[in-house]
């Protein structure tokens, strides 16, 4: 296993370098630059500007500096927006936002999604189940930036429980509404796949058996079917994990958070090559790591499973 | 002393196709110790009475008639009722020992559950008569190897253990729905002695379901044979080999591979087994029977009793025989 561990952790290597690199040149492909804007720049100024970060330099010269910086200084470069800070500064700011509403939506979406599929399986074709499917329909059409408008228009219009943006280092209040805004639809999904897995892992041979043996029906559900339902389950929350903790624009736009999700989507219009690479490695790098998480996991549930 | 009385049991499922008919009226009694075996083709209804019995229908299923056990009905019992017969009364043994043990548990947390939930033992006194019970199902070196997963295990020992896991409450009556069939032949030998041995050692009485003739003759004393659903002859074993009252009987003795005979050619019974949800009118072997005439696609014959034995057929007994 931890031979496993350490040679998946060893091939995340090129995977990232390649991940910068097609990144790089997807960038460098795109027309424009951090520095054009509506009223054109003197050539001259324009060149010095292009010196000073130096984008005036071969591709090649340019990505090689960049992966060295990366590798030997963790110097992810400046940005070509914000003035005063680098990038780093900027995912250490933004970061442990959305980690922070990110990370609980995902518990909100895992205990609640889960149940919720567990419930509709094992009330199969009664109203509980038409009833839990209903809502993760429901929740599933309603996007973020649905939801997002209609939690401010009732907790902080009508209600006014709750403040409508803002972050003030993570109280509670403020984390409330982007966590519900973007779990919904995680949470739907994972009721579905919690769902349809469970209802197949009970038509299962080894149930009939438990249930043969005289166990109550909840043991029979916990003991027997809820790890092997699991397994579906946990290879979308890998990917669905670092989603959530990696935030969203629509949450980060429109509850003010400041978290990372915004820098992603603005720096890729502005044309911002340092936070746009640092923003995807940053999301590469957690990709590789929960997918390789979700895997070892796998290893821990299914005893058949050995790498 | 008769231990179970099943008496016009029928099983029938609501599908999208219509509602098929697994099982009709069917009864047989047996007694305590004793050993019956229900022997038919896929999709007779065999395995199907015995879900019934332990009431482990299909969702889609339902179940009517009566089943008596040691003087309780136990048919459509509530669950948690049923909960109480399950393993410690009734216990049972599956066709396939590769699907029917968790993957995903030890061999040993699959059994001391049982003695856990119905004999109150601790985890320990579990894990000890569980490798006791091991043992006498002959796993080599049980006490190491009851910490491990099913999928360690080959599929005669799994079936080993699913017996052994099936005795752990010493159950009075014990269901073998086809032990055998996922099992190498020389694997299945063994497993029979094995169910033999056990049986008169526990004295358990034991339902053996099976479509494989072969393996009746050693061990049961009565055999009800059944196809599409319904009784086409029963009595004791060694009679009804001796003289078959049904032409489906002597169909299925003709088609167990014999050695000692100059035969190059398997006999068997032409046509396939039939398809529950289109069964033929009258008898449901008609389309396939050598002696089938008029009589028999119009009703179903009434089941004639002549001392011990019961069959189900139009042609006379001297025909078939």
């Amino acid at each position: 296993m931890s031979s496993f561990i350490i040679r998946r952790l060893l091939i995340a290597i090129p995977v990232l370098l390649i991940l910068i690199v097609a990144t790089f040149l997807l960038m460098y492909a795109a027309p424009g630059g951090p520095f054009t804007s509506e009223r054109a720049l003197p050539p001259e100024v324009m060149a010095n500007i292009e010196a000073k970060y130096g984008l005036n330099q071969p591709l090649y010269v340019q990505i090689w500096k960049y992966v060295v910086g990366v590798v030997t200084q963790f110097d992810f470069g400046p940005s070509y927006i914000y003035k005063d800070q680098d990038v780093n500064d900027i995912i250490a700011q933004g970061f442990p936002v959305t980690l922070t509403y990110g990370f609980w939506s995902f518990v909100v979406a895992v205990v609640v999604g889960v149940s919720l599929g567990v419930t509709a399986a094992i009330r199969h074709n009664t109203w509980l189940d038409y009833l839990a499917v209903g809502v993760s329909v429901g929740a599933q059409v309603l996007p973020n930036f649905v939801m997002a408008p209609i939690l401010v228009l009732i907790f902080t219009l009508w209600l006014g429980w709750l403040p409508g943006g803002g972050w003030q280092g993570g109280q509670w209040e403020f984390i409330i509404m982007p966590v519900i805004a973007l779990s919904t639809s995680f949470m739907a999904s994972i009721a579905r796949i919690t769902r349809s897995s469970m209802l197949e892992v009970l038509n299962a041979n080894f149930i009939r058996t438990a249930r043969a043996k005289g166990l109550p029906a909840h043991t029979v559900i916990w003991r027997h079917a809820l790890k092997p339902t699991m397994l579906p389950v946990i290879s979308y929350l890998g990917p669905a994990f670092v989603g959530m903790i990696t935030g969203s624009v629509v949450i980060d736009i429109y509850f003010s958070t400041g978290g990372i999700g915004q820098f992603f989507v603005n720096s890729a219009l502005n044309r911002d090559y340092g936070v746009m690479m640092g923003v995807t490695i940053l999301t590469g790098a957690l990709t590789v790591l929960f997918n390789l998480v979700v895997d070892v996991l796998y290893a821990w549930i299914d005893p058949r499973i050995r790498y | 002393m008769t231990l179970l009385t099943v008496t016009d049991l029928s099983v029938s499922f609501a599908t999208n196709d219509g509602t098929v008919n697994a099982v009709n009226n069917l009864s047989f009694q047996m007694g305590a110790g004793d050993t019956l075996a229900i022997v038919g083709e896929s999709g007779s209804g065999k395995s199907q009475t015995a879900f019934a019995i332990m009431g482990l229908l299909a969702r889609n299923g339902s179940a009517t008639g009566s089943v008596n056990f040691d003087g309780t009905e136990i048919l459509n019992l509530s669950d948690s009722a049923m909960n109480k017969i399950r393993a410690r009364e009734i216990a049972m043994i599956f066709q396939d020992p590769m699907t029917s043990l968790n993957p995903y548990m030890k061999v040993s947390h699959q059994m001391i559950e049982v003695l856990e939930l119905h004999m109150g033992m601790s985890h320990r006194e579990g894990l000890t008569e569980a490798i006791r019970m091991l043992d006498a199902v002959r796993i080599p070196d049980a006490a190491n190897r009851i910490g491990n997963y099913p999928h360690e295990f080959s599929g005669g020992m799994r079936q080993r253990i699913m017996i052994a896991m099936a005795l752990l409450c010493r159950p009075r009556l014990l269901i073998a729905d086809e032990p055998t069939t996922a099992l190498d032949v020389t694997v299945q030998d063994q497993i029979m002695t094995l169910l033999a041995d056990i049986q008169e050692e526990f004295g358990s009485a034991m339902i053996l379901i099976t479509h494989d003739l072969g393996i009746v003759a050693g061990a049961c004393d009565q055999t009800v044979v059944m196809y599409g659903g319904r009784i086409m002859e029963a009595g004791p074993t060694a009679e009804l080999f001796a003289t078959p009252g049904h032409p489906y009987t002597t169909g299925l003795i003709s088609a167990i591979p014999r050695l000692d005979g100059d035969d190059e050619v398997l006999p068997t019974i032409p046509g396939e087994p039939p398809n529950m949800l289109g069964l033929p009118p009258g008898c449901p072997f008609n389309p396939r029977c050598a002696l089938a005439r008029e009589v028999c696609t119009q009703t179903m014959p009434a089941a004639e009793i002549s001392g011990n034995r019961l069959r189900a057929c139009h042609a006379s007994l001297e025909e078939v025989a």
